[in-house]
């Protein structure tokens, strides 16, 4: 019964959907206020539906029904029920309807915060929002339906993929959908405004909190996404460059250049069409990245091919959608115009070249990710394109930009002056020089990139702590929230390179064969392994090793790395142990029995500074939350404070 | 018209995903499609004192197929070989992969015979000029003698109605 109650709320939604389309959008064309008020009541019953929808989902999963094809297939009776919950979007067609509720959660946000904007704007923003719906729904009804009854259900289900049995699994779908879909705020913003030609500093001012908040969830995903690589892969890599993560990158990417673009346009009324286009390139990029990981288009032909109809309903809702809002802008943006004039020297330039670099960024990640694929359309053969591509072309556009991330925020706007910034900055440029060629042999051993990437990071934090300095020095008084929440998030990202540039710089591992009583030593630490005990968990058998961790002669602790086998789906997999600590991981993981006399093949690393590199991602989430909650922004407008931030 | 340029390469990016989603992991592209066949001089099943050269067949649209009496997929595209040999719409000449001499005979013997000939390709060299993998496989070579289509597998009556007799038609105009 639920099945066909989800089922209902589904085209129900999609029915409220067409109408939020529809009438919104006419009425703000005619001037009708009555149909353009139908904008909000429909968003919210549509947000409604699609919830129930997914309650009900949710709650077949929980109750083991396994007559619902999407349950027997994902889930089983030993499944724990947190993960049976987290089950519900570990599916194809669950994590779609759970796309498509965050859409409707946003939507609901705007129907309760935009009290205070122009009654057409609303009307058009929750139309072009409704439309997107509509695709999902569409998607969702017609090529993967979640509610599908079989006629003959088995007595236990399949199994959720061991590798999304993980707390950091529940998590990391939600939010990285939170930043995605976030996202179509902004992007319905842009794309109304291209409508009623009216591309002002108010836009910008009613797009940025939306557009923080997203940024934020989504490098909370991405964070949680490779932090979850980090430990659950067993491998010790925290990034790998593959479709998947680069397809949350992209959009991560050009919506941090959105960020300081929409502050240029808001404060200064400058760079409005390429503020547009980012705002149109931060969505259509995740939706691209939605359509390569569900399409399977990249990640595996085979997987795909049991069903063309999917990849080719999205790749003809992306074709409607972003092609029909660049055509929009092909078409509007000469109205709109450039914006205001600033000078060669100045913050906006300063800020467009660091958007520039961004752009260009998130580019060659979109054309290494596709390369592949561009190759064999041309019949040209497989290949793939690896880590040592995107290393490359990274380190060469970051380099420039988190310079220039140094000298933004202590520029002034529209005229700055070369000389004077070099005489402000000469002390933290000659510190961050010195103390990142320096730290490098204190640490263990100087080597080129460590030296580069720390003088780089201690540069933002210096530059920051300056900037601090002369405001409060000048009696400017209290910064405004937002100032602490840029710098925070600044620092965030002198904390994330300094952690990726010591862990690539001085991190070591080693795999080796041991028997019980082996000793092993790295970084500084001997690992004594006392053998592998069997352990029964939940739903999965275990081996489980002890190893010891000494240091110095003293024992530090005892670490249990696992090698775990499911019961339902007889997948392997390997559960590693780490010991985290401020200035290093240690990270077992335990790989399979070699010979006789219980020996194990076991993987040791030693991982410097790993966690620095999640702690700024933390940072930056910090400071994301700091400037959206700014005064002004959760303040109806009206009264309009000019902040210098 | 720089606003449009997004618009452009995006409509670029939708050609390739499309051609990305469309295209089908079976039919591996040969590299050697729209490339002259291989050339070769082998000798003949039925007659061996004579040989057969693909440069003879210059001026006509004819099928390759590769086949040897131990691959039994082979048996099941054979009714649909010898069909396609009674209507006589393409010639069909055969390469004998690996096989022995008898035993092709015999096969042939036994089943009918739905090539205009066949020669022995015993060590496989040829094949591997061809880079075939796996038998069967057909070539469709054109008058020109370049390769147009590949099938990889048994050609089915839907591949040949489908696909290889429509190409027939056409490189014959």
């Amino acid at each position: 019964m639920l099945a066909e109650i989800g089922q209902f709320s589904l085209i129900v939604a999609l029915l409220i959907a067409v109408i939020q389309v529809t009438l919104p959008m006419i009425g703000a064309t005619r001037g009708k206020r009555s149909w353009m008020a139908v904008g909000i009541p429909a968003g919210r019953a549509q947000f409604i539906f699609v919830a129930v929808a997914f309650g009900c989902l949710a709650y077949l999963f929980v109750t083991n029904d396994f007559s619902v094809l999407n349950v027997a297939s994902n889930s089983n009776s030993q499944l724990p029920v947190h993960y049976r919950l987290a089950a519900t979007w570990g599916s194809h067609e669950g994590s779609l309807l759970l796309w498509t509720l965050i859409l409707g959660f946003w939507t609901l946000a705007v129907t309760l915060f935009s009290g205070h904007l122009p009654k057409e704007m609303v009307a058009r923003v929750l139309s072009v929002m409704g439309s997107i719906s509509v695709g999902f729904l569409l998607f969702l009804l017609l090529t993967s339906n979640p509610f599908i009854r079989l006629s003959s259900p088995p007595s236990d289900g399949g199994d959720l993929n061991p590798l999304l049995q993980d707390p950091a699994m529940v998590l990391h779908p939600p939010m990285l959908y939170m930043g995605y879909v976030g996202f179509s705020v902004a992007f319905a913003f842009a794309i109304s405004a291209l409508i009623g030609g009216r591309l002002d500093a108010n836009w910008a001012r009613w797009s940025r909190p939306w557009t923080t908040v997203a940024w934020t969830f989504l490098t909370g995903g991405i964070a949680l996404g490779s932090f979850w690589a980090y430990y659950e892969l067993g491998w010790g890599g925290w990034w790998f460059w593959d479709p998947v993560e680069n397809a949350s990158f992209m959009p991560w990417l050009v919506s941090t250049a959105l960020i300081h673009s929409l502050a240029v346009t808001e404060k200064r009324g400058a760079f409005k069409s390429w503020t547009v286009l980012l705002a149109i390139a931060a969505f259509s990029l995740s939706l691209l990245g939605t359509f390569l990981v569900r399409s399977g288009v990249l990640t595996s032909v085979h997987a795909f091919a049991t069903d063309p109809k999917r990849g080719i309903f999205i790749l003809c809702f992306l074709g409607i959608v972003i092609g029909g809002s660049l055509l929009l802008y092909a078409w509007r943006a000469k109205q709109v115009g450039l914006g205001g004039n600033f000078d060669l020297v100045s913050r906006e330039s300063f800020l467009l070249t660091n958007n520039v670099l961004l752009a260009v960024a998130a580019a060659s990640v979109l054309l290494g990710t596709l390369y592949p694929l561009f190759i064999e359309v041309l019949g040209m053969g497989k290949l793939s394109v690896g880590p040592p591509y995107f290393n490359t072309i990274f380190v060469a556009v970051m380099v420039p930009a988190m310079f220039l991330l140094g000298v933004g925020p202590t520029a002034r706007w529209k005229k700055a002056s070369l000389p004077e910034l070099a005489v402000r900055l000469r002390w933290a440029f000659a510190a961050s020089a010195i103390a990142g060629i320096v730290i490098p042999f204190l640490v263990s051993g100087w080597k080129p990139r460590v030296s580069l990437g720390l003088s780089l990071a201690l540069w933002i934090v210096i530059t920051a702590a300056v900037s601090l300095w002369e405001r409060l020095k000048n009696g400017m008084g209290p910064q405004p929230r937002s100032y602490y929440g840029m710098q925070l998030a600044h620092v965030g990202v002198a904390v994330l390179i300094a952690g990726i540039t010591l862990v690539t710089g001085y991190q070591a591992e080693k795999d080796v064969r041991m028997d019980i009583g082996d000793t092993v030593n790295l970084g500084g630490y001997d690992f004594r392994f006392n053998g592998v005990t069997e352990v029964a968990g939940a739903n999965y058998l275990a081996g489980r090793a002890e190893i010891e961790i000494i240091r110095n002669g003293r024992m530090v602790r005892t670490m249990y790395p696992e090698k775990r086998v499911y019961n339902a789906s007889g997948n392997a997999l390997t559960e590693t142990a780490i010991d985290s600590g401020l200035f290093r991981d240690l990270y077992l993981s335990l790989g399979e029995p070699v010979g006789q006399n219980r020996a194990w093949s076991v993987r040791v690393h030693y991982k410097p500074f790993v966690d620095w590199i999640w702690a700024g991602a933390v940072l930056m989430m910090i400071g994301g939350g700091l400037a959206a909650s700014g005064r002004r922004y959760v303040k109806p407008a009206g009264k309009q404070r000019k902040v210098e931030s | 018209m720089r606003f449009a340029i997004p618009f452009v390469i995006f409509l670029l990016l939708v050609v390739f995903l499309a051609a990305g989603l469309l295209y089908d992991p079976h039919e591996v592209p040969s590299p050697l499609i729209n490339k002259p066949a291989p050339a070769f001089q082998l000798a003949q099943l039925h007659e061996p004192g004579k040989t057969f050269s693909p440069q003879e067949m210059r001026g006509q649209v004819w099928l390759l197929n590769t086949w040897a009496s131990w691959c039994v997929s082979c048996l099941e595209e054979h009714l649909v070989l010898a069909d396609l040999a009674r209507s006589g719409d393409v010639p069909i000449y055969g390469l004998n992969y690996k096989d022995k001499r008898e035993n092709a005979l015999a096969l042939l013997r036994e089943l009918g015979n739905p090539y205009v000939l066949s020669v022995l390709d015993t060590d496989g060299r040829v094949g591997i000029d061809y880079g075939v993998y796996g038998v069967p496989e057909t070539y469709l070579i054109d008058k020109n003698g370049l390769i147009r289509f590949k099938q990889i597998g048994p050609v089915t009556r839907e591949i040949l109605d489908k696909t290889i007799l429509p190409m027939v038609t056409e490189l014959n105009q």
